[in-house]
Order: structure tokens, then C-alpha cells, then sequence
């Protein structure tokens, strides 16, 4: 709150706001932080902070049943905590749109995060969910803008990775 | 099992699903939507009749109070009831807490406890042993959770939750039957049946 948000999550914040959405839910990641403020701030949206990212898809396929669009967001971590959910996609066709900020990747400082930040893309792919990545804070919200036409027009899941190389290296300094 | 001499439950009779499944769906009067829980559970309510606004969860454990969750969000006008098996639910009680913290006041769980996981072979789960759901759920934050002691105070315990502002659970002790039927296995028509029964247009 002491700096003022990076142009990407304004942006992209934008885009959701055109893109009609009505729920989101997150576990927080620091690289989120910003977009996770303005959602809570957005009186349109309904934001829910989750237990497990799992959860999240199962509240993704709830709000579509119920008529809303969602936007699920995670750190990389939490993606291997959603594939079995994520079969609930590809057997119903729900669409899916996730942001997901990537770890064990660019300048990684963490041994214990390269495991499951490198089989992300991989895991993701397995599971039928169409992978999207972002390498620079300028091509985050025309990539979220077409992940949500995928997803909603389209019936697809899809996920927007930021790299961390577009985060930026120092905002691990401190975790 | 010995689940009958367990202390917490010495006042609780020993109901069966379908024929509570069928008692909740008859004070079903405004189009509330209904999500059943992996298998039984949701076989179950597909035999008390396959209501446009049922949908049926078939592949993951603990999905169905997540998933009803998320239609409570959508529609806050309309009462949306999440049926869940005890072994499915305990694979996800995170999701109680979650619920406690939302506070969706058109949402009641209601948890099927056979104590133990029927649909595999019936091998007990922890609510066989010590683990007491309801106790778990008020303490996740949902204060307005029952045990039912019997078919007459399930269905006043369904009747005032739908007609109160929740989050509500309500826990019965069921037999270990399995369920009476199986439900169709097509996901992506149970999703649009269920989506056209509540009014939503993609
Ligand atoms: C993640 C996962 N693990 C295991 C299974 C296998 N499985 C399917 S139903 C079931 C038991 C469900 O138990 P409960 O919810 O108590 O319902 P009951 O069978 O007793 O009616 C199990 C273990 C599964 N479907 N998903």
C-alpha cells in the first residue's frame, strides 16, 4: 500500500472489469498483492481469500453454473494442489481463467520452489488447461484480455503465467 | 461398526440417505439448487427425481460445498444446498472455514455421515472414530450447525434453515446402504441441464 500500484495490475484490473467479472479468489502471493487489492476495493467483484487453491476451481465451476465469470489467482505453488480439480473442467467444459505467478524460475533464490515452479507449465498442459505466459508487465493485460475471451466466449481453460522475471527479482528478497 | 455406542452420538438415530435425500427435496418449494456430492450421494438424490436445478458432482471428493459456494455468490436470491458424504467432506474441511468466513446467508450444508466410505468398500473414516462434524463445523465458524436426531427433527432442521438466513449445516448419522440407483454420466449435460434450471444463459 505504500507504493503505488505497477501499471500491469491496473491494467489488468481493467481488463477484468471489462471482461464482466463478478468473483475472484486467490491464496496471496506477493507478486499479487497489488491486483489482490484493487479486486477487494472493486465493488463489482466479489473476492474470496481461499484455504487451497483447489477450492478455487471448484468456486470457478460454482460461479459459472450460477451466471458470473471468475478469475482465479495463485502463486505456482498452488497449481499442484489443484490437478485432480482441474479434471472438473475438461469433464464438464467449464471455462477457467487463472493467473498465476511463477516461482523457481528467473533469479530463484529458493531451492524448495524450482520442483514445482518448473513442472508448472507441464502440469498445467496435462491437465487440457491452455498455458499463456507473460515475460514483460506490458503484454500482462492484452494476454489476461485473451485469456478471457478463451475462457468465456470460447469454453476453455486457461492460464496466464507471470514470469518472475517480469515481477522482478526483488520482491522475494524479503520472504 | 461400533460408531453406535460412540458417546457423542448416543441420542442420534440411525437414518438412511435416500429416505431423507427425499423428505429434503419435498420442502423444496422455490427452486433451491441442489449440489450432490460424489457417488452416493449424489445417486441418491438423482432417484428422488432428477430436478432441473439438481446438479451432480461425480469425480472429485469434497467438491460439492466449494462448487455450491460459488452459485450462492452468483445467485444470492435463490437458497443453494450442497449434499456431501462425511469421507468427502473430510477430504476438504477447509472449505467450512472458508464458508464461516464468507457467510453466505442462502447456504446449507447437509452432510451424509455413514461413518465410513461406502462406495469403496465401506472402510471406516475418522467420524467412525472421534471426529464429530458438526462440532468441527461450528468451529470453522459456522455456527448454525445440527446433528439431526432423527427424521423428524431433519426435516424441521431443513425447513428453518431454508426459511433463515444461513450459513447452515445440518450432520445425520446414516446406515452404511449403498445408494438406490446410479446417476446419468454425461458431465457437460448435467451442467447445462442444471445452468437452464437456474435461469442462467451463456
Ligand atoms: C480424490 C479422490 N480420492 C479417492 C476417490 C475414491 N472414492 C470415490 S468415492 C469414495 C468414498 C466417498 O466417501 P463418502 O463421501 O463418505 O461417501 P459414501 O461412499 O460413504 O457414501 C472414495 C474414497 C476419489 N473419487 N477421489
Amino acid at each position: 500500500m505504500h507504493e503505488p500500484p505497477p501499471s500491469w495490475s491496473l491494467e489488468v484490473h481493467a481488463v477484468l472489469q471489462r471482461a464482466g467479472i463478478r468473483q475472484a479468489f486467490y491464496v496471496p502471493d506477493a507478486g499479487l498483492s497489488q491486483l489482490i487489492e484493487l479486486l477487494h476495493a472493486d465493488p463489482a467483484v466479489a473476492t474470496t481469500v481461499l484455504t487451497t487453491e483447489q477450492e478455487g476451481v471448484a468456486m470457478a465451476a460454482g460461479a459459472w453454473l450460477g451466471g458470473q465469470r471468475s478469475v482465479l489467482l495463485m502463486q505456482s505453488s498452488g497449481v499442484g494442489n489443484c490437478v485432480n480439480m482441474f479434471s472438473l473442467l475438461a469433464s464438464c467444459r467449464f471455462p477457467l481463467l487463472a493467473m498465476v505467478t511463477m516461482r523457481g524460475e528467473w533469479a530463484e533464490f529458493n531451492p524448495w520452489q524450482v520442483a514445482m515452479g518448473m513442472a508448472t507449465p507441464a502440469v498445467l498442459a496435462a491437465m487440457g488447461i491452455t498455458v499463456l505466459r507473460v515475460d514483460a508487465a506490458a503484454e500482462a493485460a492484452p494476454t489476461v484480455e485473451a485469456a478471457a475471451a478463451a475462457a468465456f466466449d470460447c469454453d476453455q481453460a486457461v492460464a496466464v503465467l507471470l514470469s518472475q522475471r517480469m515481477l522482478g527479482r526483488k520482491q522475494w528478497v524479503t520472504q | 461398526m461400533d460408531t453406535q455406542t460412540s458417546l457423542h452420538h448416543a441420542n442420534r438415530k440411525v437414518m438412511n440417505r435416500h429416505d431423507l435425500t427425499r423428505r429434503l427435496v419435498a420442502r423444496l418449494h422455490r427452486e433451491e439448487a441442489v449440489i450432490g456430492g460424489i457417488g452416493n450421494t449424489n445417486f441418491d438424490l438423482w432417484m428422488t427425481g432428477q430436478r432441473p436445478q439438481n446438479f451432480y458432482m461425480l469425480g472429485s471428493m469434497g467438491l460439492a460445498c466449494p462448487i455450491a459456494l460459488g452459485v450462492a455468490l452468483a445467485q444470492p436470491g435463490r437458497g443453494v444446498v450442497a449434499l456431501e458424504g462425511d469421507g468427502s467432506l473430510l477430504m476438504q474441511l477447509n472449505c467450512l472455514a472458508t464458508i464461516g468466513a464468507i457467510a453466505p446467508a442462502n447456504l446449507l450444508v447437509i452432510v451424509m455421515d455413514n461413518a465410513c466410505y461406502q462406495i469403496t468398500g465401506a472402510q471406516p473414516t475418522a467420524t467412525a472414530a472421534r471426529a464429530d462434524l458438526v462440532a468441527i463445523a461450528q468451529g470453522a465458524g459456522i455456527a448454525n450447525s445440527h446433528w439431526a436426531a432423527d427424521e423428524a427433527g431433519f426435516e424441521q432442521l431443513v425447513e428453518r434453515c431454508l426459511a433463515q438466513p444461513g450459513p447452515h449445516l445440518i450432520a445425520a448419522r446414516i446406515d452404511s446402504q449403498p445408494a438406490t440407483g446410479t446417476t446419468e454420466r454425461d458431465p457437460a449435460l448435467i451442467r447445462q441441464r442444471f445452468m437452464r434450471g437456474i435461469a442462467v444463459t451463456t
